[in-house]
């Protein structure tokens, strides 16, 4: 795959403060990537960097193979989608959408046909005379996409486009651009907090924490093989649930924790075998079976509930054993009360096994 | 308050759905529905009763300049400053426009009204461009030492301006420009700087960030922005600084009198002139019809900008 975008030791400080340090990024031709973080952690800072809306303080940016790293945003080839819209009030839609063309100097014909293609590919052709002030939130949205849609540009850069959206038009509007993405395949690098957009909307996820990127891979290596504690707690709702312990080492390596004793046999250590010392264990709520089917489970653990959630497709509970607290995700028509005994059960192929102090998979 | 009999309206048919369900639980005189308030209640005479006495306290000035000025000079005489005239006459308010001697002159405050025209106009355009100009940089195009240079521009709001009078005469001396209208101009539009561009900076600092990187990425540089984005989305807070900025320029005294010669005298200056001219019989009728013409402006200024005022704020509230 060619490389659409790479980032070369890119840095970026305030003063004292440094927001990223010496990130290296390759991104392929019309690959979607999107940065997943939780706020404060550099994603945006790094996007703005990329667009050339913030001077970086070292390193280098190529886009489409061409050095960018001192040109100005208009200048580097990339549409860019914000989380308020910032359309321009003063403008009608069309205003809005052939602004970029009128400063880049286009004739008239040529900017009224790239207006009416990316009017039509969005549906958004009946609000073209509109001032943004009489639009909804997901045709203001719309609007935005569409400005960047003019500007055929080769990279798509979107600064978490779907937050000031409600649930139902976000996850109507995260279809749309799952499906632009396949239409138009360009690259495209989408910033967001939120795991589900992430996960639903990504070619590969970049994890990031303070200003580093901890994982970059696919959402199905992301949330099967994290790749350290922090992103095995971030990626998952509920969280991961984790035991604190150690590894006992050897044939038939074991993880001791608390009231417990986890036999590993099946985990696929990254090193090729077990080596012993302080380990924490996570296991997914979804990766742990109840029922007749926790009686024949590798490992089991028994529980009292303690709080039950139930969301309709699937139940939540809350169980205490031995000191320790987890979630387990039950079916949906489960029937469970508080104070009710159950077995639950997990099979340590599905489990992630983190190195206590350096908080890598083991 | 066109609201409210619609909700009375409503809480009147929701009542209705209710006692078609469960009218017996309903006892007579208990609390239901929309809380009654009493039209004359002590809070309501209180609150009234200070507008009306604080409204009147301001509005008798001017009601007995409205009335003197309308007066000839022996029912003036007669002593009853707050009497409405027997006479009506429009003779002083002739005369005050462009009969009342200051000095040489004997053209009234029209000279002094189109001298204060002339000054008022450049200036307000001239130190409103340049601030709002100035407010933009230094919130949108941060450069390195831009708070510092700001910081030195507001300490300027604060050195008072005796202390600056003299060294500014011996500037526009040197610059040619001592005792001519320009100068004023000059002046004005210098002071006027430091409280507009504070102004425009904490207003251009309030527009989203986001639309100014959009307006980056559609390619459109530092007045390209200016013009098409920020300014039209600005409407408001041009007005407050029109208002300021005429009202202020207009009421000025000082820098008129120091800055300029009696024939380039602002209207301000004149009217003084009149008004305490020591020779003669004091003209009352005159004096006041001359004030009120000098306050004319300013007051016609608010009226009109003030429906531009609420107007600019309305547009400016509906998120883009």
């Amino acid at each position: 795959m060619e490389a659409s975008i790479s980032i070369k030791n890119l840095s970026l400080s305030f003063g004292a403060l440094d927001v990223l340090k010496d990130l290296n990024l390759e991104i392929g031709q019309g690959e979607f990537l999107v940065l997943l973080g939780s706020s404060g952690c550099g994603k945006s800072t790094l996007l703005n960097c990329i667009a050339g809306l913030l001077d970086i303080t070292g390193g280098q940016i190529f886009i489409g193979g061409r050095n960018v790293t001192w040109e100005e945003p208009s200048k580097r080839g990339i549409g860019m989608v914000f989380q308020s819209y910032a359309l321009y009030p003063q403008m009608t839609v069309g205003g809005n959408l052939s602004f970029g063309l009128k400063n880049a100097g286009l004739p008239k014909a040529e900017i009224k046909e790239r207006v009416d293609r990316a009017a039509k590919v969005l549906q958004i052709e009946p609000l073209l005379a509109r001032k943004p002030a009489a639009l909804s939130g997901g045709q203001r949205q719309r609007a935005a996409i569409g400005r960047a849609l003019v500007r055929d540009a080769d990279v798509f850069l979107f600064d978490e486009p779907l937050s000031n959206l409600d649930a139902k038009l976000r996850a109507d509007l995260r279809v749309e651009i799952k499906q632009l993405h396949q239409k138009l395949s360009n690259t495209m690098i989408y910033v967001t907090h939120d795991q589900i957009e992430a996960m639903t909307l990504a070619d590969r996820i970049a994890i990031m924490r303070g200003g580093q990127i901890l994982q970059l891979a696919t959402p199905h290596e992301i949330y099967n093989r994290p790749a350290n504690k922090y992103v095995a707690d971030f990626i998952g709702s509920p969280t991961m649930n984790f035991f604190d312990g150690k590894i006992e080492g050897g044939d038939g390596a074991q993880f001791l924790t608390e009231g417990h004793s986890f036999p590993l046999h099946g985990y696929n250590f990254q090193s090729g075998s077990a080596v012993s010392g302080p380990a924490w264990l996570g296991i997914r709520p979804e990766h742990m079976v109840s029922g007749a089917e926790a009686e024949t489970a590798p490992i089991r653990l028994h529980g009292e509930v303690e709080l039950v959630e139930p969301l309709g497709s699937d139940t939540l509970a809350r169980l205490t054993s031995g000191g320790h607290t987890l979630w387990v995700r039950l079916d949906g028509q489960a029937e469970v009360a508080n104070g009710d005994q159950i077995t639950v059960g997990f099979d340590a192929a599905r489990a992630n096994v983190f190195d206590k102090n350096s908080e890598n998979r083991l | 308050m066109t609201k409210a009999p619609q909700l009375i309206k409503h809480s009147m048919k929701y009542g209705e759905a209710q006692s078609s369900t469960g009218a017996a639980e309903r006892e007579p005189g208990s609390p239901y529905g929309r809380k009654p308030r009493k039209i004359l209640s002590r809070r309501n005479i209180f609150i009234y009763g200070t507008l009306i006495m604080v409204s009147l306290y301001y509005l008798l000035p001017l009601y007995v300049m409205v009335v003197t000025s309308l007066k000839g000079m022996p029912e003036i005489r007669i002593g009853n400053i707050f009497a409405p005239p027997v006479e009506v006459t429009f003779q002083p308010w002739v005369k005050a426009w462009a009969e009342a001697c200051t000095g040489l002159n004997c053209d009234g405050l029209s000279r002094g009204f189109f001298n204060s025209v002339k000054i008022l106009i450049p200036s307000v355009i001239l130190s409103i461009a340049i601030a709002s100009v100035n407010g933009y940089a230094l919130a949108n195009w941060r450069f390195k030492g831009s708070e510092t240079f700001f910081a030195i521009l507001i300490v300027g709001a604060f050195i008072p301006y005796q202390v600056m009078i003299y060294p500014i005469v011996i500037l526009l001396r040197e610059i040619g420009l001592y005792g001519s209208l320009s100068g004023l101009v000059l002046v004005h539009t210098i002071f006027g700087m430091p409280i507009l561009t504070l102004l425009f900076r904490n207003y251009f600092g309030s527009v989203p960030q986001e639309l100014f990187k959009a307006a980056r990425v559609d390619g459109a540089g530092f007045w390209s922005i200016y013009f098409r984005i920020m300014v039209p989305m600005s409407l408001p807070i041009f007005v407050v600084a029109m208002i300021l900025q005429v009202t202020g320029i207009w009421n000025d005294f000082l820098f008129g009198v120091i800055y300029t010669k009696p024939d380039l005298y602002p209207m301000t200056v004149q009217l003084n002139n009149i008004v305490n001219s020591t020779q003669g019989v004091k003209e009352y009728n005159v004096n006041m019809a001359a004030t009120i013409l000098t306050g004319l402006v300013p007051l016609t200024i608010y009226f009109l900008s003030g429906k531009l005022f609420v107007r600019g704020i309305a547009a400016g509230a509906v998120k883009g």
